[in-house]
């Protein structure tokens, strides 16, 4: 326990890098996966095919191998792009936004399905219905499918973004001192590793206990106008 | 469209920070290795590695900045030019020659037999001609039991623990193994309280390999040269000593680099 004391700052330090990495994927996936949905249901057969491919490249790779791919690979690609061109020497990739945009992508997979499977969960005819009083795309979408999409999608984000949470962890092999990197360390450095082991479970444990109130709010809110059974 | 448009050049704004710094010189280190490299409360790093890592920048006259990184991503993030060389107690192995290249070592625990305190034996061929001598199965040290030692009765264990357990116990009359591990994990614990090394350090290159270098990527000659140059530097002027005193209790060099 004095242990956790003297190292404070620093589990405080990893806690802040795992939440800010969380959530800056987040905002990558969530965007992903609404562009990935539309694609997988629009009428353009490009679009289809490329947001098929994602989804399959993408789930069908583990995650730490993207990460290490990325990371490593990019800088390697840019130093490569660097010395045939002469226009720069060595271009830092920035640790967090590697593995911001690398868990983003991953997690963007997941969410193109969650949100395609709400999409289609809207019943047919209230879209036509929309359509045969004259309403525009964009007012179809905010008042009729952006709703009911969100409902239908809340258990399957709350899902994604629990997992999502948890592989922010992938990114201490890239350098970044987020909470479990901290915590190894210091837990290596004073020879008690099931100390700070411990600890890192109660904050993890934490977080995704806060999500869970957080998603349920939401989901209380997007469900307003439905009758539970 | 607009939307993954911004997102791109969002993307490349914040990948392409940091920079063009190559006056500086980066070392990678690791963190989580005491007490050769680990983390204070305060976040900083310290151990013998990092000690070492800026003195040898301060004989080389370089500016340094340490980088942290994960022993899995330690040569990728190397070749990858993240940082500029590794001083994170890496052994030089043919495998990693293949890949990176190395300075000359800059440690290597030699391997001491160790005894009880009034044995009287002595650590070489005679000494120990006929006495019972305990080593770790398969390791270096049976390898280098049976080449120097070949008049003694090599008795073989599973594992170094139980090559101490049966010392203290008085069913072997000396162990060899890593000088490091008999410090940290028999001597000074209450069970080894009796016993000591005997005279001699043991760093043979057949067995033991070279030791423990700075790792530099292929092709950087002049850094690599520049690495062991400053290495035996601070070994002539007394800064090695000083770290090394700071850490244990002899000294971790290890003999001639040759290994004689």
């Amino acid at each position: 326990m004095d242990l956790l004391i003297e190292y404070r700052s620093q589990l405080w330090a990893g806690l802040v890098t795992t939440v800010q990495i969380a959530l800056a994927s987040l905002f990558f996936s969530v965007a992903l996966g609404l562009i990935g949905a539309w694609a997988k249901l629009s009428a353009n057969r490009t679009a289809r095919a490329l947001a098929g491919a994602y989804t399959t490249l993408v789930r069908g790779v583990p995650d730490l191998v993207l990460i290490m791919l990325v990371f490593f690979g990019g800088q390697v690609t840019l130093n490569a792009i660097g010395a045939a061109t002469g226009l720069w020497d060595y271009l830092e990739v920035s640790q967090f936004a590697a593995g911001a945009l690398t868990i983003g992508v991953i997690f963007g997979a997941y969410f193109t399905e969650t949100f395609r499977g709400a999409i289609l969960a809207i019943p047919r005819g209230q879209i036509e219905a929309g359509i045969s009083i004259g309403m525009s795309r964009p007012l179809l979408f905010r008042r009729i499918v952006w709703p009911q999409m969100v409902r239908y999608a809340l258990p399957g984000f709350g899902n994604n973004w629990l997992v999502q949470l948890k592989t922010t962890a992938l990114v201490s092999v890239i350098g970044l001192q987020d909470l479990v990197y901290n915590a190894f360390a210091a837990g290596r450095s004073t020879d008690a590793l099931f100390t700070f082991m411990a600890a890192a479970f109660v904050i993890y444990l934490g977080l995704t206990a806060l999500s869970d109130l957080g998603l349920r709010a939401l989901e209380r809110r997007y469900s307003r106008g439905v009758q539970r059974a | 469209m607009i939307r993954k448009t911004l997102i791109a050049a969002a993307t490349l704004a914040t990948l392409a920070t940091g920079a063009f710094a190559q006056d500086k010189l980066r070392i990678g280190v690791e963190g989580a290795y005491p007490p050769f490299s680990f983390k204070q409360a305060d976040g900083s790093l310290a151990g013998f590695d990092i000690d070492i890592a800026m003195a040898l920048c301060a004989e080389m006259k370089r500016d340094c900045e340490l980088v942290e990184q994960d022993w899995d991503g330690m040569i990728p993030a190397l070749k990858a030019k993240k940082f500029d060389a590794i001083v994170a107690s890496m052994s030089i192995t043919e495998e990693r020659k293949r890949q990176i290249d190395f300075s000359a070592k800059y440690y290597k625990t030699p391997a001491r037999v160790v005894a009880k305190k009034d044995s009287g034996l002595e650590g070489t061929a005679t000494g120990l001609a006929g006495k019972r001598l305990g080593v770790q199965r398969g390791s270096t040290h049976q390898c280098y039991a049976e080449k120097m030692f070949p008049e003694a009765e090599i008795v073989l264990y599973g594992t170094q623990e139980e090559v101490f357990s049966d010392l203290a116990l008085g069913r072997i009359d000396a162990q060899l193994s890593d000088s490091l591990i008999s410090q940290e994990s028999f001597l000074s614990k209450p069970e080894g309280a009796d016993f000591a090394f005997l005279a001699g350090d043991h760093t043979d290159v057949d067995c033991y390999g070279e030791g423990v270098g700075i790792a530099v990527r292929q092709g950087e000659e002049e850094l690599r040269d520049a690495f062991s140059a400053a290495i035996t530097a601070i070994r002539d002027n007394g800064t090695y000593k000083t770290v090394n005193d700071k850490y244990f209790p002899f000294d971790i060099y290890g003999g001639r680099p040759d290994g004689m």
